[in-house]
């Protein structure tokens, strides 16, 4: 568990023409198997980390770069984009922009069989793929026809089909249903104790983050505000409201009744704790009359 | 009983590849409803909003809109009737200012100078967007993106305003600002229709709650109403908010005989019992 897969040494990012830096000095490990969130209001520098962290940037995004991002332990500067392609994936905000096959099925199979992986082994794990989105059936679909939330899945699919160590996913259940959300960070648990597979995602859903991250990241302004347990960030007054936070609905009502006199035994993030919590506070209220 | 603005009667719409989208939708929405149409992906939400604005016509049945077939009119005329915000605002976007982008559909009415300088000046002040108005559009932050395009649908002065997913992707901030717009658009007499999987956002704002589940309407009513049907909401891959579901765990210790759609209604429930009993 605690290997470090990935290593973020004093990084800087400004993009060309822009006048401040999005991304100052970042510093940061991660251990492989560890799921990762980044958290952080609009124009916090999310999208921009996660190219840096996939190799996109310094490879095909012009701008100024300085500092270290380690991949697997290739220096992403000294390695060409394939060679770090091997290791890792990532899955943009926007499906639309990486879809441009006429079948489901080819757009699953695409990147993989960029990575001259064996024809048999990409349908296997193609099929696999589309199972765990919940979207078999659709192979033979054109992927331009379908809906926002299924072209979301359709790319995580892309993704997962070339087996990466690293999965990064900015935003990936931006325009999914609220059970479809679930499944997805259903199948990153899985990808994550069955494969050991890293992840990295950015993402606002503050329920789901507290029920399944390791560890949240919190960016502002371009830099690193705090990184710690989804019950640590959560807590902290000071950093949810300084980026903006959301923050569970159960944590909210904890937030309130310590606001208004009330103190509580423990902090939830999560429903179950909030129940927990909550049942508990009323119970010795009432056992004291 | 109030002035319906929206009749959707027995609608059914099939995509040209055969794909039915929508079978046999009823409804009707009032003058000053604030509606949240909710349900999974590929339910026939957009396809519903797209039938609504004109830019897809019933296959079968009929859709009126403030007294108007949408199978008579174009779409451009149902445009001053019904605005239009899409999923992805920033394909909307395309000039060189705020306030140019706000300019062109008043532009396009033909209507006088005044004229339209009041209302880009009255989308701006509503939205927000002032101190920007000479900013480049794509430039700006996402929240600020999405305020611009809705600001230039508020410019059209229509009846109805449709928000298809505008909170995708926006932090806590930018989605409160932009259902706080929508909110102060009802309050000035219009009526708002809003698809969104954001759950808290719809008990927080809506008024009643439509959802849709393989292209038909399975629920329909008041927001608490609506959330109360938790196994049914199930069937459309829907959750009732977190607070909703917390409360309705807690109900052997905490009887609630409604439901909780708040934080503040949850904790306020809680304190009052606490006070209660150390009294």
């Amino acid at each position: 568990m605690d290997e470090i897969i990935l290593d973020v040494f004093d990084a800087s990012f400004r993009y060309p023409n822009a006048p401040a830096y999005s991304l100052k000095h970042i510093n940061f490990q991660v251990r492989k198997g560890e799921f990762l969130v980044i958290m952080g209001e609009n124009g916090a520098g999310k999208t921009t980390l996660c190219k840096m962290l996939s190799g996109i940037i310094p490879h095909s995004q012009e701008g100024v770069y300085f500092g270290d991002v380690t991949i697997c332990g290739l220096n992403s500067k000294e390695h060409t984009l394939p060679e770090l392609c091997q290791h890792i994936g990532i899955v943009l905000d926007d499906p639309e922009s990486q879809i441009f096959t006429t079948e489901v099925l080819d757009e699953v199979a695409f990147g993989a069989e960029n990575l001259e992986i064996p024809t048999d082994e990409i349908q296997r794990n193609a099929d696999w793929a589309l199972q765990v989105v919940r979207m078999a059936g659709y192979e033979e679909k054109d992927p331009t026809r379908l809906s926002g939330g299924q072209k979301q899945r359709v790319a995580i699919a892309s993704a997962l089909t070339m087996q990466p160590e690293i999965l990064i996913l900015d935003e990936p259940t931006s325009q999914l249903d609220p059970i479809g959300t679930i499944e997805v960070f259903q199948v990153v648990r899985e990808l994550k104790e069955k494969y050991n597979m890293t992840i990295i995602m950015v993402t606002h859903k503050s329920e789901e983050i507290a029920q399944f991250a390791d560890r949240v990241l919190v960016l502002h302004e371009g830099e690193v505000l705090a990184m710690d347990t989804p019950q640590r960030i959560f807590r902290n007054k000071e950093i949810v409201d300084k980026a903006w936070l959301a923050v569970p609905q159960v944590s909210m009502v904890a937030v309130e009744l310590e606001q208004s006199g009330i103190p509580l035994d423990a902090f939830p993030v999560r429903l179950e704790e909030g129940v927990e919590v909550f049942s508990a506070l009323l119970q010795e209220t009432e056992a004291r009359i | 009983m109030r002035e319906p603005v929206i009749q959707v009667d027995h609608l059914t719409y099939t995509y040209p590849n055969g794909f039915e989208a929508l079978h046999d939708v009823s409804f009707t929405i009032e003058k000053n409803d604030f509606v949240a149409i909710i349900g999974q992906n590929g339910a026939g939400k957009s396809t519903l909003l797209k039938n609504l604005v004109g830019l897809h016509k019933p296959t079968q049945g009929n859709i009126i809109v403030d007294g108007v077939n949408t199978r008579e009119i174009s779409v451009a005329r149902l445009s001053t009737k019904v605005g239009f915000v899409l999923q992805n605002p920033d394909r909307q976007l395309f000039a060189d200012s705020v306030e140019e982008e706000i300019r062109f559909g008043p532009q396009n009415l033909k209507l006088d100078k005044a004229e339209i300088d009041a209302r880009v000046e009255h989308a701006m002040e509503q939205t927000g967007l002032i101190r920007l108005r000479r900013e480049f559009p794509m430039a700006l932050s996402a929240g600020d993106r999405a305020k611009v395009v809705i600001a230039s649908v508020i410019a059209m002065q229509p009846e109805i305003i449709i928000l298809d997913e505008p909170t995708t992707g926006q932090d806590r901030r930018g989605c409160a600002q932009i259902m706080d717009i929508a909110k102060e658009f009802q309050r000035r007499g219009h009526t708002v229709i809003v698809v969104t999987h954001a759950m808290s956002l719809v008990a927080e704002y809506a008024d009643r709650v439509i959802v849709m589940c393989k292209g038909r309407r399975i629920l329909d009513g008041p927001t608490a109403e609506v959330f109360a049907q938790e196994e049914k909401l199930k069937e459309s891959f829907v959750l009732p908010p977190q607070v909703t579901r917390l409360a309705r765990a807690m109900s052997a210790v905490l009887p609630v005989d409604h439901t909780i759609l708040s934080t503040q209604e949850l904790s306020g429930c809680i304190a009052a019992r606490v006070q209660a009993n150390q009294m």
